[in-house]
């Protein structure tokens, strides 16, 4: 076979399981560095520590399959754990939940409004809801801590620490959120008017899709799965810091971008999403396992989303550099 | 007058300074006095030096969202790496800064990475890199010539802005005079034009993501020498986003091509005298933030609104 031949091939391998390769180079090199990544004990670790990125990156990549972003997540998840921690004492657990996600949605609601119908730019709106939902979150609390007075006395922490069958509570919760939106994606109406709406806005307008009303659902859904993420982060914690998801947002959209969710819209899929947040997850616990201080993990954040990004790219033009 | 009122309908931001400058006088008469006034000039040069670099690089099409980090590790090389002398010290930290901005530049001009994914992965690792340097400690400068620097004046006015304002008259005439700031505009403007006219698209994106970034460390030194310290928490995570929220407030468009020094001029001046006011009208710190959050709402609105008419307005005045 002729070099140029081997290296298309490599590269049309690359292009479509890129993330696998880098997601298994991963656990192969954490699991030879070190003796506990692979254990039972580990594994739920890392899962309970991705469940909430995970839940939110299930509309992130919802919102990014429509050509936009949501940086207002973080400040939501803040907003909606201080919500039902505040409110589970005063009306209970289960109207303090609902509120919880109306708020997400209501914030949701909004963005989608002002992003969809009056097509303003994503990234400085949702911008401007971080800053705005971050002072709302401060101003209802007043600043405190709010924490539950009696956390043993409730069931709430179940949704958090619970397990179920050796599984933890969070874990399935993803996996049913991860379920529900990559069926809505790939098996409704919706979905694949979502995908022509990302993926060329022109002219799935002209065929009659109403661009609007699924840019801003998809701004709903990140809403109401960041008022999920922000219960699950709440009932684990029993307790919330006003600046509880601070950066959230980064995360989430690092792990979603890794997944190879086209930034241009148009293209997405959820379990490799999941696996994106799941290399982020990873390299945050195994970086900590080898004894590197946790901050040490950034900077390969930042050199893993480069470089798979890159990979992607390249491979889709056939060449290194454009 | 007809001079002055075109320099408005062109730059409205400066219409607004002046009309919110008027309310909050005569709301809070204490806001006009000399200190006062000086001391918001102060607290605007960090983010204003930032502005002109995101300036360049929004009008030549891009955002750079890793500025915050950026200012915030060649803070901590300013102060830390004192015990080499502070000319050093301040000269690695730029240069640590230029550094980043030609990575970046690199990845989105010729590697052809998106910018957002680009600047998101440095604003996350440059973070890190902070974190490595300064091992969670925040750090204190030795040399107190560094931070008398930081707090003295030049004929009245705080040195800090002086060196803002020069790097802005600079940038200016950069932007209006020179090859390089016809091409960012032409590349902000339309890329493939630009390209098929034989601008080196490449290079001018190369070079405004370096510059963009050696503004976020030339920033970030200010502020060092401001508190003579740095801590490891400094821009994070907000202060890119202030950054391009004050740009964009000055009215540079959000898709690059239109734009200028003096807009977004505007807009430093603006946010500065919107925090300066709630600090002396006791407004509480959070309201600060909402009304941050919805003025860029409103701005972005606003942008969307106007953009026609600016359009049209672009097309009679050139």
């Amino acid at each position: 076979m002729q070099l140029s031949v081997i290296k298309k091939k490599a590269l049309g391998f690359a292009e479509k399981q890129g993330l696998v390769i880098a997601f298994l180079l991963l656990v192969i090199f954490f699991s030879i560095a070190s003796d506990v990544f692979l254990t039972y004990g580990n594994i739920i670790l890392v899962l309970r520590q991705v469940s909430i990125l995970g839940i939110i990156a299930c509309g992130m990549t919802f919102v990014i399959i429509g050509g936009n972003f949501d940086l207002s997540v973080g400040s939501l998840t803040s907003l909606t754990t201080v919500v039902v921690i505040s409110l589970h004492d005063k009306i209970g657990p289960i109207p303090a939940m609902i509120v919880a996600l109306l708020v997400g949605m209501l914030s949701g609601t909004l963005a989608g409004y002002l992003i969809g119908y009056l097509k303003l730019n994503s990234m400085i709106i949702t911008l401007g809801l971080l800053g705005v939902i971050q002072a709302v979150t401060l101003i209802y609390t007043g600043g405190k801590y709010s924490r539950l007075t009696d956390p043993d006395e409730t069931w709430f922490g179940f949704i958090g620490r619970g397990f179920v069958l050796g599984i933890p509570f969070p874990v399935i919760i993803l996996a049913v959120v991860i379920i529900i939106f990559a069926v809505i994606l790939m098996k409704t109406v919706f979905g694949r008017q979502l995908l022509a709406v990302g993926g060329n806005q022109v002219a799935s307008k002209f065929s009659g899709i109403k661009e609007t009303r699924i840019i801003m659902l998809t701004f709903i859904a990140s809403g109401l799965v960041t008022g999920i993420g922000g219960i699950v982060l709440g009932s684990r914690i029993m307790a919330a810091q006003n600046y509880i998801g601070e950066g959230y947002e980064f995360q989430v959209i690092t792990g979603v971008i890794l997944g190879g969710t086209s930034l241009t819209g148009g293209e997405g899929n959820i379990f490799k999403s999941f696996l994106g947040i799941l290399i982020v997850g990873m390299l945050m616990n195994g970086f900590i396992l080898l004894g590197f201080p946790y901050y040490t993990q950034w900077v390969a954040q930042w050199v893993i989303l480069v470089v798979v990004v890159w990979i992607d790219i390249a491979s889709k033009r056939g060449k290194v550099l454009a | 007058m007809k001079k002055i009122l075109r320099f408005f309908k062109k730059k409205p931001i400066w219409a607004i300074l002046l009309l919110l400058v008027v309310i909050i006088t005569i709301l809070a008469p204490e806001f006009i006095r000399r200190r006062n006034l000086l001391n918001i000039l102060l607290q605007s040069s960090v983010n204003g030096v930032m502005a002109v670099g995101m300036t360049y690089l929004m009008i030549n099409g891009f955002f750079d969202l890793s500025v915050g980090t950026v200012m915030g590790f060649s803070a901590a090389l300013a102060v830390g790496l004192q015990p080499l002398g502070i000319f050093p010290a301040v000269i690695i930290a730029l240069l640590a800064g230029a550094g980043i901005g030609a990575v970046n530049g690199f990845l989105v001009a010729r590697a052809k990475i998106n910018a957002f994914v680009v600047t998101l992965g440095s604003f996350i690792g440059v973070r890190g890199l902070i974190y490595i340097y300064t091992k969670e400690d925040a750090l204190i400068g030795e040399r107190m010539v560094f931070s008398d620097f930081g707090s003295s004046s030049v004929l009245g006015i705080p040195t800090l802005f002086i060196i803002m304002l020069v790097i802005a008259v600079i940038a200016e005439f950069v932007l209006r005079k020179t090859p390089h700031g016809r091409n960012t505009y032409a590349v902000g403007g339309n890329y493939e034009a630009a390209e098929n006219a034989g601008i080196r698209v490449n290079r001018t994106v190369m070079v405004n993501f370096i510059l963009c970034s050696l503004a976020a460390a030339v920033g970030g030194v200010l502020l060092a020498s401001r508190m003579n310290a740095a801590t490891p928490g400094l821009g994070w995570p907000d202060q890119n986003l202030m950054i391009i929220a004050t740009v964009v407030l000055g009215g540079t468009s959000l898709n690059g091509g239109y734009g200028s020094i003096v807009h977004t001029m505007g807009g430093v001046l603006t946010i500065g005298v919107i925090q300066n006011a709630l600090n002396l009208l006791n407004v509480q710190s959070y309201y600060n933030m909402l009304l941050m959050g919805i003025i860029l709402i409103l701005v972005v609105f606003a942008d969307s609104r106007f953009k026609q008419a600016r359009n049209a307005l672009r097309v009679t005045d050139s």
